[in-house]
């Protein structure tokens, strides 16, 4: 057996009165790559925090090579050799690759032309590729989080953590990414991966740890474990992995999208040519890698998109009345058609919520207008408010409570329940899920059916093409912001969507 | 000619109050903390160092009269102090206390401004006779020129070697700053506090200490400027006018115009000076016209924000987390 190289011992943690972390006892032994496993707010990145220097424990004791340890700040985290990979970027936009690795460094940082050569060793080494006078802000996501982990590496870390560090990147980048870790294990290093996808939890660990509402559960060998026993210890429960897809009869027009094109900021053709129907007591759902023209499409039926002439986008209202063109009209005047958009970015708090503002007052965002003279009506706000954390179970100490204080996933429900309230007859939403977990995702995919089954057209942009499978009655793929393909989503195979999201195979570039 | 010179040497005289104030503003930003406390500080180390030469100067006799090395030792060093004990006030509001900056920083303008003119009035007041404190000792220490120990020199000496000695102390302080901030690891670390303060944090760099000592630092160096307009530019009086106020808003903006880089300093202040003392040497000005002349500055300063956002360009840009409080336990 592998010697301990960090161990935690009786670990808590409390953030006011919640429990982050309670009673951890665990280990992590030299040499191995341990994927700590739970679902969104199980405490798997205040755990790692407290081993980084960001927290301090509140009760517990931690060693590091068997020795008891006070890990203060970060400084003592690195003096011990362990470096942290936040899952948000601690990189300064304006410094250059080998500035933002100097930060930091104190007597040790060396100069310029030296760091420039360390950060070319570790890049050889490691097989990275990285450009050490490239400023942060010319750099990709990926790139970034390779000068994350180059950061670390400089500081001399033996044991690496790795926050999520999967969620912000393509299949192929994972992949090199995962050949990078695999680099570190044959060097000796030590590796801590948090993540809550499982199939990555497979491929690359050799020991799987998994917390649940702050509280450690087991550590089991990869080897031994499977995608069931896996969730079955993370969620505490087995998890039905069938998502209903009800069937509707007598669906009627909605949104008939044609010949629509779009640029974006940067001067880049991100629509080309879209055409499509959306249907009620439909979920369309919508493929792509990210990036390839989800959110302008979106936007472009929202109003907040410039879109080129000559593309028409028809609203068929419900009951049969004449088609309204949506291109022209404002954004408030397409959402009081019905048309409604709740787009969860990645940051969550970016589009649609003030952080600063409770519950009901994100609720009175889109109707302040509605009240008597210039004085506003708080009480539906409020009793909307209400609804959503009662039939969401929306976990906040109040309805006034500044909804930046809630979890990720809380805030995604204050965010989906909105709009959902307003009882709209379009609903799109784009990542309704990103970074919820299992029990949250199925919550937010049943509401998303009962809106279906009260004939809604539903709009459904996802990243996880399970969940679209499972969940859609039809997805439209897109790729390199063309419609490569409309699929039944109860007939489709996930090759065939893989290769259309990669492929355009129609005829390209016709009219455009 | 002659009129060319003298208002370069106005510039000149001008500016380098400014330049202390813009300097130490700019290490203050570079650690993200927008302190609009800069008048307020200016007046803080002008007092401190006022009152001290003057109950120096007070206590000396005709047989021991008073020594202008010690006036300047004495001065500076107050100058220095009462202006970072400004800085630690807005420091300790602003950083442990996290209240927002810029109410912090306006409210420690008026109380430095307070503060000062109150000193000052009782200083002019306790003067007696014609009601204005009078430091004359250190005055002339303080507005000793090259020129005046070593004789004329011409134009030339007159352009560059006629002023008192904190003219070339704050051009060396712009050069050692911007060493500093651009050329050191330390400097570097700060400018991460101020750019990212997560980031300085998760790197273990202490984010509180070097914002204190930024702010405190700094505060002490716009305090230099104050002491240079009470003994260089007013001639070791005081006056309850308003002036310093006035300068340490240019400083402010002066910032600004130096795209947060204390280099430019150097010549940004004497172009504020120059472009402020314009309307003295343009002729057939009204009274009314002359503000306008006097607006330039400001005006100046506006066209380099707005020409600076039009390009766009990142590096050009404030301290990414500039006014920001810090906590790390947020969440």
């Amino acid at each position: 057996m592998a010697e301990a190289a960090i161990t935690l011992q009786n670990v808590t943690k409390r953030f006011g009165s919640v429990e982050a972390n309670r009673d951890v006892s665990m280990e992590i032994r030299r040499g191995e790559i341990l994927a700590l496993l739970g679902e969104n707010g199980s405490g798997k990145t205040t755990l790692m925090n407290m081993l980084a220097g960001i927290y301090y424990p509140d009760e517990g004791k931690i060693l590091v090579d068997g020795k008891h340890v006070n890990i203060r700040d970060p400084k003592d985290a690195y003096a011990l050799g362990i470096g942290m990979v936040h899952q948000h970027f601690k990189l300064v936009d304006v410094f250059s690759a080998v500035e933002n690795v100097m930060v930091g460094g104190g007597k040790k940082r060396g100069d310029v032309r030296e760091a420039r050569a360390k950060i070319r060793e570790i890049c050889d080494k490691y097989g990275f590729s990285v450009d050490p006078d490239k400023k942060v802000y010319d750099m990709s996501v990926s790139e970034k989080q390779t000068l994350e982990i180059i950061k670390v590496l400089y500081r001399g870390a033996r044991i690496l953590i790795l926050d999520e560090p999967t969620a912000v990147l393509t299949p192929q980048e994972t992949e090199k990414l995962f050949a990078v870790m695999r680099n570190m294990k044959a060097d000796g290093k030590t590796v801590v991966i948090i993540t809550h996808k499982l199939h990555e939890v497979l491929s690359i660990s050799d020991r799987v740890a998994i917390l649940r509402k702050g509280e450690y559960i087991d550590c089991v060998d990869t080897e031994t474990a499977s995608t069931e026993s896996l969730t079955e210890m993370m969620v505490g429960k087995k998890v039905d992995l069938n998502i209903e897809r009800p069937q509707v009869e007598k669906k009627q027009l909605r949104i008939e999208v044609k010949g629509l094109n779009c640029y974006n900021a940067e001067g880049v053709q991100v629509l080309k040519n879209v055409d499509f129907e959306l249907y009620s007591g439909e979920i369309l759902g919508i493929a792509g890698v990210s990036g390839n023209g989800q959110k302008e499409l979106l936007e472009s039926i929202a109003g907040l998109q410039t879109v080129l002439p000559g593309a028409s986008i028809i609203y068929h209202p419900p009951g049969g009345k004449e088609g309204v063109e949506l291109i022209g009209k404002t954004p408030r005047q397409i959402r009081e058609l019905g048309v409604h958009l709740s787009f969860v970015p990645e940051d969550r708090l970016g589009m649609g919520l003030v952080g600063t503002m409770g519950m009901w007052e994100n609720m009175m965002l889109k109707d302040y207008s509605v009240g008597r003279g210039i004085f506003t009506d708080k009480k539906k706000p409020r009793e909307l408010a209400e609804q959503v954390r009662k039939e969401l179970k929306v976990v906040t100490p109040g309805l006034s409570t500044p909804v930046r204080r809630l979890s990720g996933g809380n805030v995604q429900k204050v965010l989906v329940g909105r709009e959902i309230a307003a009882a709209p007859a379009v609903l799109m939403t784009a990542y309704a899920v990103r970074g919820l977990d299992i029990n949250a995702s199925y919550t937010i995919y049943q509401l998303l059916n009962e809106q279906k089954l009260s004939g809604v057209a539903v709009l459904y942009v996802g990243e996880d093409l399970d969940v679209l499978l499972e969940l859609c009655d039809r997805i439209l793929v897109l790729c390199g912001g063309q419609v490569s393909g409309i699929l039944d989503g109860r007939s489709a195979k996930k090759e065939e969507l893989g290769r259309k999201m990669t492929t355009v195979e129609v005829a390209a570039d016709a009219g455009v | 000619m002659g009129g060319l010179v003298t208002l370069f040497q106005a510039a000149v005289v001008f500016g380098t109050v400014i330049m202390f104030g813009c300097i130490g503003e700019t290490i203050t930003e570079q650690a993200g903390n927008l302190n609009l406390g800069v008048p307020g500080i200016m007046y803080l180390g002008a007092i401190s160092s006022l009152c001290a030469v003057y109950i120096y100067e007070g206590s000396c006799s005709p047989e021991s009269p008073a020594s202008p090395l010690i006036c300047i030792l004495i001065a500076v060093p107050t100058a220095f102090l009462g202006a970072a004990l400004g800085g630690l006030i807005y420091a300790f509001l602003t950083i442990t206390l996290r209240a927002n900056q810029n109410v912090t920083g306006l409210a420690l303008s008026i109380f430095g401004s307070g503060v000062a003119n109150f000193f000052g009035g009782s200083l002019n007041t306790l003067a007696g006779k014609f009601e204005q404190v009078s430091v004359p000792v250190s005055s002339s220490a303080f507005s000793a020129s090259p020129v005046s120990l070593i004789g004329d020199l011409g134009v030339p000496g007159q352009l560059f070697l006629s002023y008192g000695f904190l003219v070339y102390v704050a051009i060396i302080l712009a050069v050692v700053v911007q060493y500093f901030l651009h050329h050191t690891g330390a400097g570097l670390d700060l400018r991460t506090v101020g750019e990212n303060p997560q980031a300085a944090d998760a790197a273990g760099i202490n984010v509180i200490k070097n914002k204190y000592l930024a702010i405190c630092i700094g505060a002490g160096i716009s305090g230099l400027g104050g002491l240079y307009y009470v003994m260089d530019y007013i001639k070791g009086t005081w006056a309850n006018d308003g002036s310093i106020e006035k300068l340490g808003w240019l400083a402010v903006a002066l910032v600004i115009f130096t795209g947060w880089k204390a280099k430019n300093a150097i010549w940004g202040a004497y172009l504020f000076g120059v472009l402020y003392w314009m309307y003295l040497y343009i002729p057939g000005l009204t009274r009314a016209s002359q503000e306008i002349f006097k607006m330039l500055p400001y005006v100046v300063t506006i066209l380099v924000l707005v020409i600076g956002s039009m390009k766009n360009s990142r590096d050009k840009q404030p301290p990414a987390a500039l006014g920001q409080a810090y906590f790390r336990e947020e969440r």
